[in-house]
């Protein structure tokens, strides 16, 4: 696209130089006439560069290359700022227009979307972390210590990382809140409730896989406390009712397939890490993609709507 | 008073997203609530004049009848969400200069800490261990809260207050709520994480954590009080107290669930099995609170006591 952009100038303005060149070299005689020939080419060549230049500086939204980026023209009508919302991949989640009253922070407060912002922080934070990191117990907790003294910024990551998903846990709670306190969950929404308690589940444990990660007294503990209460577990745990009685010992319940032994230690720091790192930020993922699309499908958010009164309850359809 | 344990608790890297929710709940709960108040308000106005409710656009927000219903999202929700982001970098990058993400000692299995605390957000569960055993505490109540959570849409035929706040219209399920959430899930968070010191012993705010201490204690199981000494005897005690618990709470939430014509006129609306799902849930919702106050009013530890379970 950009060749074509410069298609109509320098071609024919590269000819002229080129043509001198090749006859001057014939002559000596015409060579000073010539020569001038070539500079005047050569001004007129770079005035008309400035000449270009200026134009797309002026106005770049002209030029083929930032068309071809961008796809659709932006000026300024409605039916540009809806192509802009609908033909951007980013963006396109979100409706061309919404509700007057849906924008007020009073309603939603914004807890679904900076979440979500969040999420990314983290997805991104997490990834620069991971270069640094070996989920070994050998060196697990002196890669934390080297990353905290040696690496440039290390110590800033870490901590973003760390408030980050603490802000995260807040944050999901606070927008359950919110939904819960508007009715959002009633028809036809309720599907995407059960979607979003998926989330906040997966939301609680992907913050939980982090905490061993450090493989410090801190999460060590935490996470022996956290597992303990799995092998309780009814039928499945070799410590839960009836567990016994089916056959659990510490070597073949539940809690051994969380911690991969029956002590928190190497495979439990490596499960860790394969939860924290990879599955539950991938099933985490679909399941956000599924709770937008859903918003999106549902009818977009869910108010403010218009109050309805009690005399306005139509009577229940049995089935 | 010792202000310096208070605050070496308050200080603790990991307790700052607990002082952080001790502002933010009740703050959202009030701001959530002021909007429900002000369309209760507008409600009761429609109510008493049906010709306001036919022109009203039914709304507390100012509406002039010119004015497009609705917005472009380009730029209206965009430089929104846009400034959003950058507040939130702001406060994650400000938080995160002036305060280091805690790292302690390399793990070590041999030296247990005290006391051992799970990470905030499950403090709820560890305390409820108190009361609970671990199966009950850790397994069975975290799995009926999230299925608890998830059938709610499914359970509450109310169909007012929908996309908007209202506390009139939605009275029992938002009290529900609240009284789970907030009294059940985040001040037992909060109570695991100021109050409880080394043994899980009860500290209030203020008080020395004296790792020496001892609290004597005599738990006793209810069926010991009534002088039931064989196992098979308190196998039947126990189902009789827990079966006559599980009525009264049934015969209690029925009451709750159909006291005001309106309360009655939704739960017309059930059916059977919409009703017997929240019964349940609700039932053994209550039982956490119930047993809270039995153990802490009657020292009693157990009330069915089981060669394979006690609850």
């Amino acid at each position: 696209m950009a060749e074509t952009n410069g298609h109509d100038g320098k071609p024919a303005s590269a000819g002229t130089p080129a043509d001198g060149g090749g006859n001057g070299s014939g002559s000596a005689g015409n060579g000073g006439g010539k020569l001038q020939a070539v500079i005047a080419g050569a001004k007129a060549t770079q005035a008309r560069a400035i000449e270009e230049l200026k134009e797309t500086i002026k106005a770049p939204e002209k030029t083929d290359v930032w068309k071809s980026v961008l796809r659709v023209k932006h000026d300024e009508t409605p039916r540009s700022r809806a192509l802009g919302v609908l033909s951007n991949v980013f963006l396109h989640l979100h409706p061309a227009k919404v509700n007057r009253d849906a924008v007020a922070y009073n309603y939603t407060w914004g807890m679904g979307g900076m979440t979500f912002y969040v999420y990314i922080t983290l997805v991104f934070t997490g990834t620069l972390l991971m270069f640094y990191y070996h989920p070994s117990k050998i060196v697990a907790f002196r890669d934390i210590l080297y990353l905290e003294s040696d690496v440039p910024f290390g110590k800033l990551l870490r901590n973003m990382h760390r408030w980050g998903a603490h802000l995260m846990v807040i944050m999901v709670e606070l927008h359950m809140f919110r939904v819960f306190l508007t009715g959002s969950y009633k028809k036809p929404r309720e599907f995407n409730w059960v979607v979003g308690v998926l989330l906040l589940v997966l939301t609680l444990l992907l913050s939980f896989t982090g905490y061993l990660l450090p493989d410090d007294q801190l999460g060590f503990w935490a996470v022996t406390v956290g597992t303990n209460m799995a092998r309780a577990t009814p039928l499945l745990g070799h410590a839960g009712p009836f567990g016994p009685q089916l056959g659990m010992t510490p070597f073949n319940d539940v809690r051994f397939g969380l911690l991969g032994g029956s002590i928190v230690d190497a495979n439990a720091l490596l499960r860790a890490y394969i939860w924290h790192c990879v599955a539950i930020p991938i099933i985490a993922s679909a399941f956000m993609v599924v709770h937008f699309w859903r918003v999106r499908k549902d009818g977009g958010i869910s108010g403010p709507a218009p109050v309805m009164l009690e005399s306005e309850i139509k009577d229940v359809r049995k089935i | 008073m010792d202000l310096h344990q208070l605050w070496t608790i308050l200080s603790l890297p990991d307790n700052v997203p607990i002082v952080l929710l001790l502002f933010v709940v009740p703050f959202y709960t009030w701001y959530g609530l002021r909007q429900a108040f002000a369309n209760d308000r507008l409600i009761e106005q429609l109510e008493s004049d049906p010709a306001m409710a036919k022109t009203h656009h039914r709304k507390v927000q100012p509406y002039k009848p010119g004015w497009a219903r609705e917005v472009h999202v380009w730029p209206y929700l965009l430089r929104i969400e846009f400034l959003a982001a950058i507040i939130v970098t702001v406060i994650l990058m400000v938080w995160s200069i002036t305060l280091n993400a805690p790292l302690e000692e390399p793990s070590n299995p041999t030296l247990t800490m005290n006391p051992s605390k799970a990470p905030w957000y499950f403090l709820g569960l560890q305390e409820m261990l108190v009361y609970f055993d671990p199966w009950m505490a850790g397994v069975v109540m975290p799995s009926l809260i999230i299925v608890g959570l998830m059938v709610i849409p499914y359970i509450d035929t109310n169909p007012l207050g929908n996309g908007y706040y209202t506390y009139k219209q939605r009275k029992f399920s938002i009290l529900t709520f609240i009284f789970g959430f907030i009294v059940l899930w985040v001040s037992m968070i909060v109570i695991g994480t100021l109050i409880r010191g080394p043994g899980w012993m009860w500290f209030w705010p203020g008080t020395t954590w004296d790792h020496n201490r001892l609290i004597f204690e005599v738990n006793r199981d209810l069926p010991d009080i009534f002088g039931i000494t064989g196992r098979l005897g308190k196998i039947i005690f126990g189902a009789i107290v827990v079966g006559l618990y599980l009525g009264a709470a049934g015969v209690l939430i029925h009451k709750l669930i159909t006291k005001t014509a309106f309360n009655r006129k939704i739960y017309k609306r059930m059916s059977v099995l919409q009703y017997v799902v929240m019964q349940t849930f609700l039932v053994i919702m209550l039982a956490l609170p119930v047993k809270i106050l039995v153990r802490l009013m009657f020292r009693i530890k157990y009330i069915w006591v089981t060669p394979w379970f006690n609850i």
